[in-house]
């Protein structure tokens, strides 16, 4: 037993699937330690906000500055609102409304805004330009008004008594704010959803949900797969016609469709994710049952069954203790197989809306579907399912990587 | 005869249909008589092991029948073939397939010891009997116990499995060409750990082999068997003295040795 342990885990290909594995499993355990929130509280007012960290403008103008003069401010300040882009569109709008190209400077932004401000005209009408580029030409004017100011930004409040508005402090553009000390900071890395929750905190639950889904999918599948192999494959006959009549049917009918069928009768609000595991359980042992019943059809004729047989033991005892152990590492085999296929089965129903409900926990189909319905893929939200196809093709991959590993230090002792 | 023990009638055994059909026992009989050494001679793939499977009651015959002690054999039941099992036993021929590689050794005795109804004994005495068998057969308990099969060499093994037999002390034992897959120098310990089973047990031994020169060294009876049949049959030295099947012929024409004398010295190992 420590023996085979040992040389599974000298199989490079093993331990590489392994280590990814477990580090998907200590994430799924350790980050609700850290981030304890729940996982599909809606906290963003508005769809698919970008990953980065949020800083709360309140807090940071209430907090007391710190004058730093930095000599490349303004300039960042100036070209984050007026970039090359900006400029080209600029120039492309003052040669419509008639100034002549050489008066044009894009680089000098003084003249440049100059120039604008003299010849924008939000009514005017040109030629072949499109509604949207018009509204386009709007905004951009509206973020360009005190662009080259340098006095700082007034914070006032409207008096108690008076309702006048009243000077509460200047904000100077040296002003800066440590970010320690603002109450409030939220990072999303990776932004947040069509609902406004939390990606990450969101995938990291689905993670959990589906890694579970899987295992009790697999679990179910296993064992059906194993007990029905050991008997049909050991006792023969009858036993064997009967078990191999329904394992044939339901590989007739492709499991996935039996999937889709039953998870529809069952109907949205009866689907939680464990019915869900099980359904998906009950529908994939076909295969696990074949090959076991192969393995100990080899297995039965061998002389230490025979041995067995005539010290006396009874059937259960020979099926437990002369056939299992030896298809023991193809089960495990077998049950790293149903467990990733169980992850991907629950990922194509959600994706096709045939899911667990979705009032209680995420999974990874169920993300992908949301971010599907929403367009993410269309609208370039990539953080809403990106990483949920990175996760998804992690598990698998690890699984198969284990699976692979195994494969290579147990089939040539099955072989022999 | 009165002191049958196991008697064939049209014993046949077929394995698959149609193309793939394969008579592997084909309308054999016997006697068996208490006590003796009964040789079956036949070349790979003559059925033997079949036959003996049959005799073991691990095969059901396709057609035949198996008289037990007179009795027509019975073992439909779960406790009938226990109880039949107490009287039949075998040794296979290969012995490294022959061992549950999970299991210590110690399981494999303490088996033997379950059988023969001594469950219940105390510890000591159980290991008592296991030194017992293990010295039976020149092996010491002590540096077995706790060991698995696979640390153990092919005639360890395999007089492993005779000290398993003696612990059991069936009525019957077949043993399946038991030297044909061990190293040359332990198959004449096995051959004599057999004979001496035979004298201080009183065993009857079914002695299969593909060797008729080992038969004539070992046995009282001799069975030739060709694909499936049973070609010749009689006393040791009627069958191999005066051959009259041309299968048995040629089958001792391939051991030299017995030709250049019949003197039962030279014979002795030299087919081993
Ligand atoms: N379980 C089985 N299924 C099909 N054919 C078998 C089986 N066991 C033995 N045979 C066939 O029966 C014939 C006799 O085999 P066997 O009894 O093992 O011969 P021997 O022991 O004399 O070498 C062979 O042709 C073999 O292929
Ligand atoms: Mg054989």
């Amino acid at each position: 037993m420590i023996h085979t342990l040992r040389q599974v885990f000298r199989s490079g290909k093993f331990v590489t699937g392994f280590v990814i594995f477990v580090s998907l499993l200590l994430i799924v355990l350790i980050y609700p330690l850290l981030v304890p929130d729940d996982p599909l509280a809606i906290i963003g007012l508005g769809t698919f906000f970008p990953p980065g960290i949020y800083v709360n403008v309140y807090d940071s103008v209430n907090v007391s500055p710190y004058t730093l003069n930095l000599p490349d401010a303004t300039t960042k300040r100036i070209a984050d609102k007026l970039g090359p882009k900006e400029r080209q569109d600029m120039k492309e709008f003052l040669l419509a409304a008639g100034i002549p190209e050489e008066e044009i400077d894009i680089e000098d932004t003084a003249k440049l805004l100059d120039l604008w401000e003299k010849n924008y005209d939000p009514n005017k009408n040109i030629e072949g330009m499109t509604l949207a580029k018009m509204r386009y030409y709007q905004r951009l004017n509206n973020s360009l008004k005190g662009l080259l100011a340098t006095e700082g930004l007034i914070v006032a409040l409207p008096n108690a008594q008076t309702g006048q508005l009243e000077q509460v402090k200047v904000i100077e553009q040296s002003d800066y704010a440590n970010i320690n000390e603002v109450p409030n900071v939220r990072v999303l890395p990776l932004g947040t959803d069509n609902f406004g929750r939390d990606v990450l905190t969101e995938l990291v639950k689905a993670a959990g949900v589906s890694l579970q889904i899987g295992f009790v999918a697999g679990l179910i599948a296993t064992l059906i797969g194993l007990v029905l192999g050991l008997l049909a494959g050991y006792l023969g006959g009858m036993v064997d016609d009967i078990i191999m009549f329904f394992t044939n049917l339901l590989i007739v009918i492709p499991s996935f469709v039996l999937l889709i069928l039953i998870s529809f009768s069952i109907g949205q609000d009866k689907r939680g994710a464990i019915t869900i595991a099980t359904v998906i359980g009950f529908t994939s042992w076909v295969w696990t049952a074949r090959a076991v019943r192969a393995q100990v059809l080899s297995l039965r004729n061998r002389d230490h069954v025979n041995l067995s047989r005539l010290s006396g033991h009874s059937t259960v005892y020979i099926i437990l203790n002369d056939i299992l152990p030896y298809i023991m590492s193809y089960v495990v085999m077998a049950l790293i197989l149903q467990i990733s296929s169980g992850i991907l089965a629950e990922a194509g129903l959600s994706i096709l809306g045939l899911g667990p409900r979705t009032t209680e926990v995420p999974t990874l189909g169920l993300m992908m579907n949301w971010a599907m319905i929403y367009q993410a893929h269309v609208l370039g939200k990539w953080w809403a399912y990106l990483p949920v196809l990175v996760t998804i093709a992690l598990i698998t991959f690890s699984m198969n990587l284990m699976n692979t590993g195994l494969d290579q230090v147990f089939n040539p002792a099955l072989r022999e | 005869m009165n002191d049958t023990v196991l008697q064939g009638v049209n014993l046949t055994k077929v394995f698959g249909w149609g193309k793939q059909k394969t008579i592997a026992v084909d309308h054999v009989n016997f006697e068996i008589r208490a006590g003796e050494v009964c040789s079956i001679v036949g070349e790979s793939g003559s059925g033997k092991t079949t036959l003996a499977k049959m005799l073991l009651g691990l095969l059901n015959p396709t057609e035949g029948e198996i008289y037990f002690q007179g009795k027509k054999r019975d073992i439909s039941t779960q406790r009938k073939k226990r109880e039949y099992w107490k009287n039949i036993q075998a040794i296979f021929q290969d012995p490294y397939s022959a061992y549950n590689i999970f299991n210590k050794i110690d399981t494999l005795l303490l088996d033997c010891i379950r059988m023969r109804g001594d469950f219940w004994l105390p510890r000591e005495k159980k290991i008592e009997l296991m030194s017992e068998a293990c010295s039976f057969v020149n092996l010491e308990y002590k540096e077995l116990t706790n060991k698995y099969p696979f640390e153990l060499s092919g005639g360890q093994m395999q007089r492993l499995m005779i000290a398993r037999i003696f612990l059991l002390k069936p009525k019957i034992l077949i043993a399946d060409e038991p030297t044909s897959m061990i190293d040359a120098c332990s198959r004449a310990t096995i051959l004599d750990m057999l004979m001496k089973l035979r004298d201080e047990v009183g065993m009857t031994i079914i002695f299969i082999t593909h060797d008729i020169g080992l038969a004539y060294y070992v046995s009282d009876t001799v069975y030739i068997m060709e694909r499936g049949k049973i070609v010749e049959s009689g006393s040791a030295d009627q069958v191999i003295l005066t051959p009259h099947h041309p299968y048995t012929r040629r089958l001792i024409s391939d051991v030299p040795k017995i030709h250049e004398a019949w003197d039962l010295s030279t014979v002795t190992y030299s087919g081993l």
